[in-house]
């Protein structure tokens, strides 16, 4: 495994693969102004998305946790945030600025959009040039934070697919790298195989209050067996019959080697190298938005059926082993590991392969996700707003 | 020698086809992944690419193995050889 890839060292010591500007909404009234702004100014991304008005306790918590992190994502050069008051904007523009990179809000009341536009735009214009000036230098593999979440899966995520990603996080974790999972409810009937994972009593226990917790909400709210939502529609098709053994083949991701090491509530930050847990939806846009929060910078994704997730700042690398969706979906697989199946090619070699894919993806080869527009961005909420 | 379908463990009651185009009939052959050994099965149903075939009966009530874990409960008996899947078989949680 290469020991070396050319990143974007911040100020705060992180490594990005990436080196978006990125024009950041408060709220869902801001979206229309950022927009502006990204088309104003070309090489600005805007990240447009539906909540942040009369959210309150842990959800609204939750909120600003994760525009905070996708701000502080070392994927990130600089942040534009807009929203419809200057108060809320500041504290996102402040928790950003922790970092040390460029961030600038904007409230668009006593303003109205235009003039916000406008200002917000000049101030963008700005961020491009800094950010366009910005070099790759050599980083190594253990500044390296890499996530995982599957979709679509079928039958052969959890042959092949799967496997796979944990053979390359069981090499990672041996190179000193922090790697994460999550999918809560997609564990269910594989939780005691996690537990037996955990580093020590109490990473266990924290896996088992987030678990216990996840599987309350769906007791709580479920009007039948979950038979058209876990497993999908999609994963019933690819030949998975129960959530069992959905979460059997999703396990698999986690390799065979490193323990987990801790356990992260939503969009929390790892504070060390290794495997960590995060409590999160199975959701997939949902899942990955909440890798980039906490400061994920690039992310395997292995698919049976044909996910097509991308994520606006955090690259998704898709794999996957099932020859029907690596050929009539072959515009969005960036790593076909289907020769598993046919003997032609040992978890091994498909852990190096992704591997590889994973290096070239951190030198900067734009993935499937980002070639053909895919930018999923979904705040995870916990409740009803006030 | 093409690989039909795959079994994760020795003992688990189910394989999965890797190929399209099972058809009724059609003898099989299966790659059990823990051990690396092979077997031979006759198919019953015609059973699409990742689906499953029963490697042995299995009656209603009965525990259904994969990954050496239990994956499920048999609601509708199941004959060696058949297709197994939502029709016949049920998730044991939620």
């Amino acid at each position: 495994m290469q020991k070396t890839f050319m990143g974007y060292r911040r100020d705060n010591g992180r490594v990005g693969i990436r080196n978006h500007v990125i024009i950041l909404p408060l709220d869902d009234l801001s979206n229309a102004a950022c927009e502006a702004v990204a088309n104003n100014v070309k090489g600005t991304l805007a990240l447009p998305h539906a909540y942040g008005r009369l959210q309150f306790g842990e959800d609204l918590d939750l909120h600003f946790r994760t525009l905070i992190g996708v701000g502080c994502n070392p994927n990130v050069a600089a942040v534009v945030v807009i929203g419809i008051e200057p108060l809320w904007t500041q504290r996102i523009v402040d928790g950003i600025a922790k970092t040390g990179k460029p961030v600038a809000g904007f409230g668009i009341e006593k303003h109205g959009d235009l003039e916000t536009i406008r200002m917000a735009s000049l101030k963008a214009k700005e961020f491009v040039h800094y950010a366009t000036e910005l070099q790759r230098t050599e980083c190594k593999v253990n500044e390296l934070w890499v996530s995982c979440k599957c979709g679509e899966s079928d039958t052969t995520s959890g042959i092949a697919a799967n496997p796979t990603v944990g053979n390359a996080f069981d090499k990672l974790w041996e190179a000193g790298a922090t790697t994460l999972f999550g999918e809560t409810t997609e564990i269910t009937g594989g939780e005691h195989l996690v537990m037996e994972r955990c580093a020590n009593e109490k990473v266990r226990a924290q896996f088992k209050a987030f678990f216990d917790r996840y599987a309350k909400v769906v007791d709580d709210h479920k009007t039948n067996d979950l038979c058209d939502s876990q497993p999908t529609k999609g994963n019933i098709e690819g030949g998975l019959t129960t959530i069992e053994e959905k979460a059997l083949g999703n396990i698999q991701k986690i390799g065979r080697k490193a323990p987990v090491i801790g356990c992260l509530d939503k969009a929390e930050s790892p504070t060390g190298p290794g495997l960590w847990f995060m409590d999160s939806s199975s959701a997939a846009a949902e899942m990955v938005t909440l890798c980039a929060a906490s400061g994920f910078v690039a992310h395997f994704f292995p698919t049976g059926q044909g996910n097509i997730i991308g994520n606006p700042i955090l690259p998704v690398i898709k794999l996957s082993a099932n020859p029907r969706t690596v050929r009539t979906m072959n515009e969005h697989i960036d790593v076909d590991v289907s020769g598993i199946l046919r003997r032609e090619m040992n978890l091994d070699q498909a852990g190096d392969k992704l591997l590889d894919m994973l290096f070239r993806t951190c030198n900067g080869r734009n993935t499937s996700a980002e070639v053909l527009g895919h930018r999923e961005f979904i705040m995870t909420r916990l409740y009803e707003s006030a | 020698m093409t690989t039909h379908f795959v079994v994760h463990e020795p003992g688990d009651s189910v394989g999965v086809v890797v190929v399209e185009g099972v058809k009724k009939g059609d003898k099989l052959n299966g790659w059990v992944m823990d051990g690396d050994t092979t077997i031979e099965f006759e198919t019953l149903d015609d059973i699409p690419i990742g689906h499953k075939i029963a490697l042995k009966d299995l009656n209603v009530g009965d525990t259904v193995i994969k990954y050496g874990t239990d994956i499920g409960k048999v609601v509708k008996p199941i004959k060696r050889g058949e297709h197994l899947h939502v029709h016949n078989v049920k998730t044991k949680r939620w």
